[in-house]
Formats: structure tokens, sequence, C-alpha cells
């Protein structure tokens, strides 16, 4: 068989080289597993200035994670913030409600569970309290539940991490009103938590009890998705 | 009246375009995850989602299968020749000539290396982002890392094949060789030295 081998192939005594290139990228890419994301962090920040003049490169890192079959659209005439549960006056707020509370705006890097990050993000929105300030809440109310329009999404904070100073009701995304894909007109931002509790497209903001199961908690991941310490990392 | 010269058994062939049927299925529902252009446009993602994972899943499957129930000796005679790298394949590779080459040159060994690698890793960082999503324990930080990074230089490596395989007015011969089987013994003389057809 080496002998037929050589002669079809013309190896004259060849070297097995392309085993060893199998191997080496096989083994060096499962490596990554281990390195990739550092790696590739020092690589992007050097190429972030020319970064979004290549097009196969999502903006800024973003990647749109939907679970429906299609993306709820805002219509400014119809929409409604409704805001119920456990409180003294139930409020159904709209598009120009919203945007007549007082506006507060941080610059937060937003982590995704699956491992990608998007640095420096300028969002424009309200604070948890003068949201609140609008029901009053009953004593007994200790979570609050974010349900999206996009059916059946929906996600729970504790009062405690709803109200952390640098969580917002956000409407505003890089100067600009939020776009469609990230959640027009409202979203949940908490950059200490992953991606799948800054609900978008937010709806309807229920004061409960306690914490229930959101979406994803109810697939497995976990109630609290501090970054870097929950969801198998860091821990 | 030209002569032609098998080079390309059935095997190998229905092997090729499996591998480029399954690419093309998997970059394509790939895309509409990634860019966030096509993912708002097209909508749906929880099938997309499952067309790509089920793609997947077919593609090795069906690259297993042709190559369980097809000639497995001739593969393996195969795989030894895009495994031997000679002299002449060094010079080929450092740009010196002349370099005679066998029924493969040292280039097409090379991407025959490279895309066997990816596809075991496109299989297992596909598999971890599935089963991270549903078990914490699968779950690596640079998954996404790894899968998209394999997605930029099989493009780039793709890229380059199509157009020697289709543009490129000295190579775009070999494209009938990977579809009917045969190619001209002129062509295979001049491109092929090394290599003598039985």
């Amino acid at each position: 068989m080496t002998d037929s081998t050589r002669s079809s192939a013309g190896l004259d005594g060849g070297r097995r080289v392309g085993r060893g290139v199998f191997l080496a990228t096989a083994l060096g890419g499962l490596s990554s597993l281990w390195w990739g994301r550092a790696v590739w962090g020092r690589v992007s920040r050097t190429i972030g200035p020319v970064e979004s003049l290549i097009p196969l490169i999502p903006n800024g890192g973003w990647r749109i994670y939907t679970v429906s079959g299609s993306l709820p659209r805002f219509d400014p005439a119809t929409w409604r913030l409704e805001l119920a549960g456990a409180v003294e006056q139930p409020v159904s707020l709209d598009y120009r409600g919203l945007l007549a509370l007082p506006k507060a705006e941080q610059v937060s890097t937003f982590h995704c569970v699956t491992g990608w990050t998007v640095h420096n993000v300028a969002w424009g929105g309200v604070r948890m309290r003068d949201v609140l300030a609008r029901v009053n809440v009953h004593p007994g109310a200790h979570a609050i539940r974010f349900v999206s329009a996009e059916d059946p999404y929906d996600d729970y904070l504790t009062l405690e991490q709803a109200t952390l100073p640098d969580v917002m009701l956000a409407y505003e995304m890089d100067g600009k009103p939020l776009s469609r894909a990230h959640g027009a007109p409202l979203r949940l931002v908490i950059p200490d938590m992953y991606g799948y509790k800054n609900v978008k497209w937010l709806k309807r903001i229920e004061l409960v009890p306690r914490e229930g199961s959101g979406y994803w908690e109810q697939l497995g991941y976990d109630q609290d998705a501090w970054v870097g310490r929950s969801n198998g990392y860091g821990s | 009246m030209t002569r032609y010269v098998r080079r390309f058994s059935r095997t190998e062939r229905a092997l090729h375009w499996a591998n480029a049927l399954g690419f093309f299925v998997l970059l394509g529902s790939g895309l509409i995850l990634y860019l966030p252009s096509l993912a708002v446009l097209v909508g749906r993602r929880p099938v997309v989602k499952d067309v790509h994972f089920w793609s997947g899943i077919g593609w090795v499957s069906l690259l297993a299968l042709i190559a369980l129930a097809g000639d497995r000796r001739g593969l393996v005679r195969t795989a030894r020749e895009l495994d031997g790298f000679d002299r002449d394949d060094a010079r080929w590779l450092l740009g010196r000539r002349p370099a005679p080459q066998g029924r493969f040159n040292a280039g097409q060994k090379l991407n025959t290396a490279l895309t066997a690698a990816f596809t075991l890793l496109f299989f297992v960082s596909g598999m971890l982002l599935w089963l991270g999503e549903r078990d914490t324990r699968f779950r690596f930080a640079s998954t996404v890392v790894l899968h998209d990074g394999l997605m930029y230089v099989s493009v780039v490596l793709l890229v380059g094949h199509l157009y020697l395989a289709v543009i490129h007015p000295a190579t775009r011969h070999a494209l009938r060789g990977i579809t009917v089987g045969t190619v001209s013994e002129d062509w295979a003389n001049r491109h092929h030295p090394k290599w003598t057809p039985k």
C-alpha cells in the first residue's frame, strides 16, 4: 500500500506535514476557548477606529438576539408603558409622558452572557425611582417584573437591584432614539448584569411581592445575572 | 482531440459538494443570526437558529455517511497524498520554481488540512454554543469569538478558492475535475507533472 501511495502521489519520502497542520490548527483553535476573548478584546481595541468601516463586523460589536417571530414595532401614537401590580395607583404612560419625566444620562458597558461586550454605550432615559414615584409602591412589593412587547419575554429584578444608581429605563442610545433592534422605544439597562436582564421593548412594569422566573431563568439561566460571577463564569 | 484523465473519484466529488452545500447553508443562516441588519430584516430568530443548528448536524452527518458508504480505501490513499509534503512542495510554497507537483499541489494540501481542522472546530464550538445555552457547564466566554473567527478566516479561504476555481484562467480547468471527475491530460501534465493517473 505504501508503494502505491508513493507512486501515485510522487512523495519521494515526503514528510507528514498535513496532519501536523491539522493538529496544530485544531489544538490552537480549541485552546482559544481559554484565551480567545482576551486576545480579541485587545485586537478590537486596536482596530476600533476602523472597525465600523468593515461591513462584515457588526457595528460596535452588537448582536441582536430575539426569542420570537418578529421584532415589535413602535408606534408613538399607541404605545403605552403600564405601571401596575402592587401599587396605590396604576399608571399608563404614553411616549410623551415618558419623555416628560426627569432625564438621566450615563455611559456604561454592555455585557452579553454569550461572551460579547460593547464598551462605552451612551444611554439616555429615566431612573427607576422617578418612575416609581408616579405610582406609590405597596410596602409588600419587593420585586419588579419587566414585560417585553416581544411575547413571551419577561424578567425580574428585586427593588434593590432596580434602584441601583446606574439602572435606567433607556429611550436613547448613543444620542439617538432607541432603534427597533435595540428595543424601541424603551428598554431596561442594568450594566452590572448580563444582557438577558436588560429587557427590550418594555411595555409593562409590574410591582410584585417577590421575584419570579423570567424567560431565560426558566431555561436554566441564573436569577441574578451579575457580570463575571454568574451563569458559570468566575464562580 | 483532447484526452482526459480521472482526477477525482465519485466519493471525493460527493464529499466536496456535500461540504460546499453545508458550508453555504451554514454561512447564510449564520450571517442572519450574526449581522444586526440581517437579523432585523429577517426576524424569526428561533427558526433561523434551528435551521442553523440542524444544518450543522446534517452537514457533519452527511460527510461521515459519504465517507463510510463510499470508497474508503481510496479516501485513505488520498489522505496520505494530502498529508505528505516533499522537497518540491516546500519549494512551491516558497515560490521557487521549478517545483513539480503531484495530484495535489502544496497549496491544496494546506487548504485541505486547514479546512478539515476548521470543520472540527466549527462543529465543536457550535455544539458548545448550543449546549451552553442549556447548561452553564458548557459555557466558555470565548466560544463566540472562536466560532465567529473561524467564519472570517473560512470566508477569506473560500474567496481565494473560488477565485482559483472559477476565475483564474490557468487554474479554473480544475473545476471540471471536481464536477465531472476528469481533467485534460495536457492540463494535468502542465500543473501536476509528478502525478501519474491510473
